[in-house]
């Protein structure tokens, strides 16, 4: 359930980064109620031990002043006065937190892969971007996110949002970005020799210049990329569309229930998809418990199990639905990874990308199979 | 309470009322009684002492080295900040500095400091006993101390880490090419020592309280150690099992944080949490104890609510082990657990607060003196109070999601790591510097040191809330070259070069008050704690004879009244020999 | 010696040489002893107690493969190291017995057989590993070797994930059960040299204490390691 928020209108405040998205005013007004909290405390305390500093200082060296033991009153007071207080930021900041991490239905989903030290996003209508993410002002946007190494953390400090991304599954955050612009991207979890040059921009664009963008380097949709990986792959010998084949079919699968082997109900969702392609004897669908079917775990990428799950996902949209529609009208021009080659120009932070052999020693990309043992 | 209400002494009521102050010349000479510190001489007598007093010496050496290890990393750390571009040191290096600043400084010196170093001294003093229950296991616990540092230093010598001192996995595990397993040895071993410390604490203060110190005259330096010492051996296995986990995934690969073997990387988190959150209350509570005492002895009250300060530091202790999940609420975790985590990490806020009120209420009323301890203790209460207070920021779960893993971050555990244990300890060091060595130290250096300190805490840390909240993430190598972020980080390292420059002061003048101080009378705030009843240095038994309590906590009256009991020669019962005022 | 001290018997003035300096009186030295090996047994329940949380954390997570590797385990010898365990716990409680009676043979016999029972789990215990070994069982990434049927819905992977908290487990309670040797090996030492006497037997006490512990992590490792699949029908 999305919690509405009250509409806030709030000045930028100084020493904070701009509000660029519909929940920054939000997390502003919250911040601002803290540092009041925290004024208020600090002067009060500050100034009590200034005042009894200076008023009961030390006049002669043996004077012993008389004992005062303590005052329920006065310890209960200030312990529930506190207590009160704390629970309003708890009431507040909890709300918060819900519609930063609910992302509302309609939002427009953007697939983004976290790699040591560069971010990968991919948009419905097919284009990959790294480093850079264009976004039209106004929409709600919905970022599904995994990493192909260790945990990196998405932070846009203008959308006041941030969500770790972790191996193995999926995440996610949304925002509606409210402000023309290009703002800051960051890792801001520690990842390794090139953490702080792990980042770049959100560049957030009027409608118009973002279709333009948009025109510019088309590409095929995740799904259709899906579509293609799902018959270069050979799923589509055993999940036929029409006829019941040797695995389940998978039209109408995604977001519904469905019944294992083992008698427990698993909602077809992204990280159950992602689990049966990589380890499809985890979670066996009732009625297919003798069938084999071959693990894809080191031939898949993360990006390519995103457009698998695009795919899938497609095949249970209804017609005309927002997020995973198939954009055929691009079709694709060989290019697939729809990379310049000189994106890394983009990062913000570039005097830290690493210049010498020392630098660049760290990077131990051995993530897939290696160690993995024989099956 | 004035000194005609007690003529007789009370301690000793056959013995006659100690005589008006005396000005003792004795103690002006090299030291006439025999103490801890001459009784034996050779380093052999040292290093095999099962003396609690020498230990905290050896503990005070040695965590001193790795502050000022961990202190020229954190220089080398603002060096690099200065500018934007990362162009002092290499990306890698950089990553090596903050990782190891941040071990050094946890493990071997936040954790122990206190309770090792003050905490040794003071826990057998306080409560009237002779030693610590296990003098063997003391010393044991100093040299395992040591060898997990000297196990640690090597393997910074020989290529140090890059983790971060979190360690998260899987880049600990699987994609960092540094000496994670010998660290990570290096601080399974040293959690041993905080272990079997935690441990002779607790048994020492059930079992060896001189006969009428109850639970209720105890200082709440003691409750403050004990409720330590529950957190110590309660949170120090989980994290001891971690590291165990994290070098055995690393060297065997098991597959327990591998999520391509089935298993979770999340779940480091919550065992990493489960310790390290305790473990900064394992930082912070012994400073409680000692602020406790030191607002007391100076503004010569008793503690406003005694038992509302004793309970609170159990409290948090037992709270502090509920809350480990909110470094978590952006990790994937879910917004339930997320919203459970929160709500105790707010109820964990308010016995600190209590804490916080009680010491302010105490000055209410008392006769306050500028000593140098004093004025770390009311820069701890300001200084916590803002540290304490931005923590309801990053516990709030939406305001969490935008500063969590800034500079915010940094600040906010640097006010309560720095402002708090930090100014704890120098306060503590400062106020029983004269029971240890037998010596004062020059005050009008400790006032301008502890002024200096306080200037350049601020100016180190308060930029560094702007920064967070502006969105500068921590563990950066380099910044976005936005003019108002690199001002703010000038700023801050402005206030490192001072800080460091500051610790400078009483390094100095605390080694030269060794030989060219003022001796010490035995009690010369005055103070009431059984420590100040014993000579300066104590003894090597620390009494006498076993002291009896008859008096309450905190009960001030003049300091002919209380009766030191001396050596263990003729001098039985001494003249106090301090005066009143000095 | 004071004139006091001449009119002690001969077992208090033996009590006296065993009082440490800075206790007052051996009342404090024994209660201060037996806490502290409480506070370390608690320790302890926390050092095992973070391998326990993950074994139930995986076990929900990987039910039927947990099922089916527990399965592969030797139940029967699992079974016969609880006895022999339960009946070490009792010959140790006889130990102490003897010990706080003064009968120093009996005391020492029963010390032995303690550390007999003790080296008897630990021979077994070998056995089983060395079984694991020769399979190729032991989690180690190069040398884990799995090539036994699996059953429907369960991988290799899982059944690693089983056995490295098997041997994790089981590891850490043998370092245990070897440390618990080594100090019944020194409380033979001192009772042969008579240290021991009814006024004097803490440390027979508190080592009896360490003993049962140990034997309890065992009591519950069994059924959550060896039982968990034994009603499978492809168990062995």
């Amino acid at each position: 359930m999305q919690i509405p928020l009250p509409k806030i209108d709030l000045p930028r405040l100084p020493f904070t980064p701009e509000q660029a998205s519909s929940t920054a005013g939000h997390v502003d007004a919250l911040y601002l109620y803290l540092v009041a909290i925290t004024l208020f405390f600090s002067v009060l305390v500050a100034g009590l031990i200034f005042y009894f500093a200076v008023k009961y200082r030390r006049r002669t060296p043996d004077e012993i002043p008389r004992p005062i033991a303590g005052s329920l009153p006065l310890e209960t007071m200030w312990t529930v006065i506190p207590l009160l207080i704390a629970m309003t930021i708890f009431v507040w900041g909890a709300s918060l937190y819900f519609a930063l991490y609910r992302p509302p239905r309609d939002a427009v989903e953007i697939f983004v892969v976290g790699k040591q030290w560069m971010w990968k996003f991919q948009h419905t209508e097919g284009q990959r971007e790294i480093n850079e993410l264009h976004v039209p002002v106004g929409a709600k946007v919905k970022l599904t996110m995994t990493t192909e190494d260790v945990i990196h953390s998405l932070a846009v400090p203008a959308f006041r949002i941030r969500s770790d991304v972790v191996p193995g599954r999926y995440t996610y955050v949304w925002f509606q970005a409210t402000k023309p612009g290009r703002y800051y991207l960051f890792c801001t979890e520690y990842c390794g020799t090139n953490h702080s040059g792990m980042g770049g921009y959100v560049v957030v664009q009027e409608q118009k210049e973002y279709q333009a963008w948009l025109a510019g380097g088309a590409n095929e949709s995740p799904a259709a990329q899906g579509e293609k990986l799902f018959q270069s792959l050979g799923c589509a010998s055993c999940h036929k569309m029409d006829v019941q084949g040797r695995g389940p079919m998978l039209a109408g699968l995604f977001g519904k229930p469905q019944k294992m082997e083992d008698g427990q109900e698993v909602v077809a969702d992204e990280a159950y998809i992602r689990e049966s392609i990589l380890d499809p004897q985890a979670k066996r669908v009732l009625g297919f418990g003798s069938v084999q079917m071959p693990s894809f775990r080191g031939q898949v990428t993360e990006e390519q199990l995103l457009d698998l799950i695009a795919y899938i996902r497609s095949l249970s949209a209804p017609p005309g639905a927002g997020g995973g529609t198939i954009n055929t009208a691009a079709p694709g021009n060989g290019n697939t990874s729809g990379i310049a080659p000189d994106t890394q120009r983009m990062n913000p932070l570039s005097p830290t990308a690493p210049r010498g052999p020392q630098g660049a020693q760290n990077t131990n990309t051995n993530t897939q199979g290696s160690n993995r043992p024989p099956q | 309470m004035s000194a005609a209400d007690t003529p007789v002494n009370p301690m000793n009521p056959a013995a006659p009322a100690a005589p008006p102050r005396a000005d003792a010349p004795e103690w002006r000479t090299r030291f006439a009684h025999t103490n801890y510190l001459n009784a034996e001489y050779g380093i052999k007598s040292w290093l095999l002492t099962k003396d609690h007093k020498r230990i905290a010496l050896l503990y005070l050496i040695s965590i001193t080295i790795f502050f000022a290890l961990g202190g020229a990393y954190a220089i080398a750390i603002r060096l690099e900040l200065l500018t934007p571009a990362g162009d002092l040191v290499q990306p890698h290096t950089y990553n090596k500095l903050f990782t190891q600043h941040g071990i050094l400084m946890v493990f071997f010196f936040l954790i122990p400091s206190i309770p090792a170093v003050l905490g040794n001294f003071l826990v057998p003093l306080m409560i009237g006993a002779k030693d610590l229950a296990f003098p063997r296991i003391n010393l044991l616990s100093w040299y395992i101390y040591l060898v997990g540092g000297i196990f640690t230093i090597w393997a910074l010598l020989n290529g140090g880490i890059d983790t971060g001192w979190t360690f998260y996995v899987p880049y600990s595990t699987t994609f960092s090419n540094t000496y994670v397993v010998a660290v990570g040895l290096g601080i399974f071993i040293t959690g041993f020592s905080s272990i079997l410390t935690g441990l002779n604490f607790i048994v020492t203060i059930h079992t060896m309280r001189a006969p009428g110190m109850t639970w209720f005259r105890l200082p709440l330096f003691i409750w403050s150690h004990y409720a330590t010492s529950l957190i110590m051996i309660l949170g120090t296995p989980v994290i001891a099992i971690t590291i165990l986990l994290v070098a055995l995934e690393r060297v065997a690969h098991i597959g327990i944080f591998d999520p391509r073997l089935g298993g979770d990387p999340v779940l480091f988190q919550h065992f990493f949490w489960f310790y390290s959150h305790p473990a900064v209350y394992i930082m912070v509570l012994p400073g409680m104890g000692v602020i406790s005492e030191v607002v007391s002895t100076f503004s010569r009250k008793n503690i406003f609510g005694y038992s509302f300060v004793a309970f609170s530091s159990l409290a948090i202790a037992v709270f502090g082990f509920l809350v480990w999940g909110h470094h978590l609420f952006t990790s994937s975790q879910s917004v339930y657990a997320g919203m459970i985590f929160s709500l105790i990490s707010f109820a964990v806020a308010i016995p600190s607060a209590v804490k916080v009120f009680n010491w302010t209420a105490t000055l209410y009323r008392g006769s306050i003196s500028y000593d140098t301890p004093m004025l770390y203790a009311l820069s701890f209460i300001g200084l916590f109070t803002i540290g304490g207070l931005t923590g309801l920021f990053l516990a709030a779960l939406g305001m969490d999601v935008h500063l969590t893993d800034t500079y915010f971050i940094v600040a906010h555990f640097h006010y309560i790591m720095v402002g708090g244990t930090l100014s704890a300890y120098m306060a503590g060091l400062h106020m029983w510097w004269p029971k240890i060595t037998g010596r004062m130290y020059p005050e009008g250096w400790g006032r301008f040191a502890a002024l200096v300190l306080f200037v350049g805490f601020n100016l180190t840390f308060f930029p560094q809330f702007l920064l967070g909240y502006m969105g500068m993430p921590r563990r950066y190598h380099a910044y976005a070259p936005d003019p108002l972020w690199q001002v703010l980080n000038v700023m801050s390292t402005a206030g490192a070069s001072i800080l460091g420059f500051g610790l400078l002061i009483p390094a100095v003048y605390f080694i030269w008050s060794m030989r060219y101080g003022k001796f010490a009378p035995p009690n010369p705030w005055p103070a009431t704690g059984l420590e100040w009843r014993t000579l300066s240095p104590p003894p090597t038994e620390n009494f006498a004879r076993t002291p009896v309590v008859t008096w309450e906590a905190y009960e001030y009256r003049p300091v002919e009244e209380m009766e030191v009991i001396g050596a263990g020669d003729a001098e039985g019962v001494q003249p106090v020999g301090g005066t009143i005022s000095r | 010696m004071t004139a006091a001290e001449i009119h002690l018997t001969d077992a208090e003035a033996h009590a006296a040489t065993a009082l440490q300096h800075h206790f007052d009186n051996m009342e404090q030295q024994r209660e201060a002893g037996t806490l502290g090996m409480w506070v370390f047994l608690i320790t302890e329940i926390m050092f095992f107690g973070g391998l326990f949380t993950g074994y139930v954390i995986y076990r929900l997570l990987n039910a039927d493969a947990f099922a089916v590797a527990s399965s592969t385990l030797n139940w029967k010898l699992g079974a016969l190291n609880t006895a022999v365990l339960i009946t070490s716990s009792l010959t140790m409680a006889l130990a102490v017995f003897y010990a706080q009676t003064g009968v120093r043979r009996m005391q020492i016999i029963f010390l032995l057989i303690t550390m007999l029972l003790g080296a008897t789990f630990l021979v077994v215990k070998g056995f089983e590993y060395g079984e694991k070994i020769e399979k190729h069982h032991v989690p180690i990434a190069g040398f884990w070797h799995w090539d036994e049927a699996l059953p429907a819905g369960v991988t290799a992977e899982r059944v690693q994930m089983f056995y490295w908290i098997y041997f994790a487990m089981t590891g850490l309670h043998a370092l245990h059960m070897i440390i618990g040797l080594g100090i019944l090996a020194c409380l033979v030492y001192f009772a042969w040299r008579g240290r021991y006497t009814p006024e004097y037997h803490a440390p027979v006490e508190i080592s009896g204490l360490y003993w049962h512990f140990v034997d309890i992590v065992w009591i519950f490792l069994f059924p959550l390691l060896y039982l968990l699949g034994a009603h499978l029908s492809h168990g062995h």
